[in-house]
């Protein structure tokens, strides 16, 4: 991303009547929406039953989350803390039920009734603090313990999010972890800096010891393994290439001895070459003046 | 808002034990028709609060929903139908959810409920 909005102003500040309308009418923020919201609705796993799920779309903005999930038939209920998203929203007519409301407040949903969540591009505005009443800590252990919550047994959220850093993934992945949530962090194409996509999926209740975290997608879509531990590894190495210190001189070097040459000038007559014979100066320093 | 949603919200401020249901202070209601899915309102049955179901619709000025339901009333069409009129096509315009604990009254403007919280909320 050329440039973080998180950083610029706070969501329901940046968002305004003007950043609202021009965010859902660029064509290509919608296509960048719904592939996203494809993706973490294919991470999602629901059961192939035929029956529509009842999911909870976390920073739906306009719309156009939510209006993936319309199409594959289920049902939504939308949050967002930015009004102007929202009227744009009410105007393009969106199927799901829409909320204003701030998920660092935790959610207001009654215990176990969601089947799952999904958000795009959302979680990563708490990890700013925009007010001096906010904490980023606990700002995300609201969201994720009132989530943990209004989740039915056995359903899972999938958070597509743009991490500042690797601090900031950690942050919001142990805040998950508190809450209660299994699960942990999926990747697509974790080696191109323009298409990197992080997924969180988390699964809620008992069945999560069998619960399974797809692959990430490489660049031909097919799975990558060792995500997590190439990512690492990637980030250590362009940490070390960066901040490596410059070598250190070695001042105390000792100087090989007498049975090293000796044994050097052996090697070096098996192999054939023309070799000084050993004599009694053999090995010996010369004076100083050469 | 749909009374789906309704069922579902609760008063989320600091303090409150029950937050639930949150009462319908209802100005406007406007009916948008939707397809039905059978399967989806018996999944929906077993999770809807029915009495908070029932007061509900009742503050939208719907009121032909039986104060007791159970899952054998789910054979029926009739019943079905008003159960997804009810659920899912009933609309709160304009109006207020109240707090049933702190009678804390959150604004719904152009179908949209304002859960925001002020800081001493929290």
């Amino acid at each position: 991303m050329a440039s973080r909005p998180e950083v610029i102003a706070p969501p329901e500040i940046f968002y305004d009547d003007a950043e609202a309308r021009k965010y859902t009418s660029s064509s290509r923020i919608v296509q960048i929406q719904a592939t996203l919201s494809e993706r973490a609705l294919e991470l999602l796993a629901l059961p192939d039953d035929g029956v529509p799920k009842l999911l909870l779309d976390i920073g739906c903005g306009s719309g156009l989350s939510g209006e993936t999930i319309s199409e594959n038939g289920h049902h939504w209920i939308g949050l967002d803390i930015s009004a102007s998203m929202l009227n744009v929203a009410v105007e393009r007519e969106v199927e799901g039920d829409l909320l204003l409301g701030d998920m660092g407040q935790g959610i207001g949903i009654r215990p176990g009734v969601m089947d799952g969540a999904i958000s795009i591009s959302a979680v990563q505005w708490l990890c700013n603090a925009d007010k001096s009443s906010h904490n980023p800590r606990l700002r995300l252990k609201a969201f994720f313990t009132s989530l943990y919550k209004c989740l039915s047994n056995g359903a899972r959220a999938v958070f597509q999010v743009y991490p500042e850093n690797i601090d900031q993934r950690e942050l919001i992945l142990n805040a998950a972890m508190h809450a209660g949530f299994a699960g942990g962090i999926v990747v697509d194409f974790p080696h191109s800096s323009k298409k990197r996509k992080e997924f969180l999926v988390l699964t809620c209740g008992q069945c999560s010891v069998n619960a399974s975290i797809s692959k990430g997608k490489n660049e031909d879509g097919e799975s990558c393994s060792d995500d997590d531990s190439e990512d690492e590894e990637n980030q250590t190495v362009c940490i070390s290439d960066r901040h490596r210190p410059r070598k250190k001189q070695k001042n105390n070097k000792v100087g090989k001895g007498k049975e090293w040459l000796l044994r050097k000038k052996e090697q070096m007559r098996r192999r054939g070459n023309v070799v000084p014979p050993n004599t009694k100066y053999t090995g010996r320093k010369r004076k100083d003046r050469f | 808002m749909r009374l789906i949603t309704h069922n579902m919200l609760s008063s989320n401020i600091k303090g409150v034990v029950n937050g639930f249901p949150l009462r319908i202070e209802a100005e406007k209601v406007v009916e948008k028709t939707v397809e039905m899915n059978g399967e989806f309102l018996k999944k929906m049955f077993e999770k809807i609060d029915w009495k908070a179901f029932v007061d509900a619709s009742r503050a939208m000025g719907y009121t032909e929903l039986p104060e007791e339901a159970d899952s054998s009333m789910l054979d029926s069409d009739e019943f079905l139908n008003r159960f997804h009129h009810a659920l899912l096509e009933l609309h709160l315009e304009e109006g207020v959810l109240v707090c049933p604990e702190t009678g804390r009254r959150f604004p719904v403007s152009k179908g949209i409920p304002n859960m925001l919280l002020h800081e001493d909320e929290v």
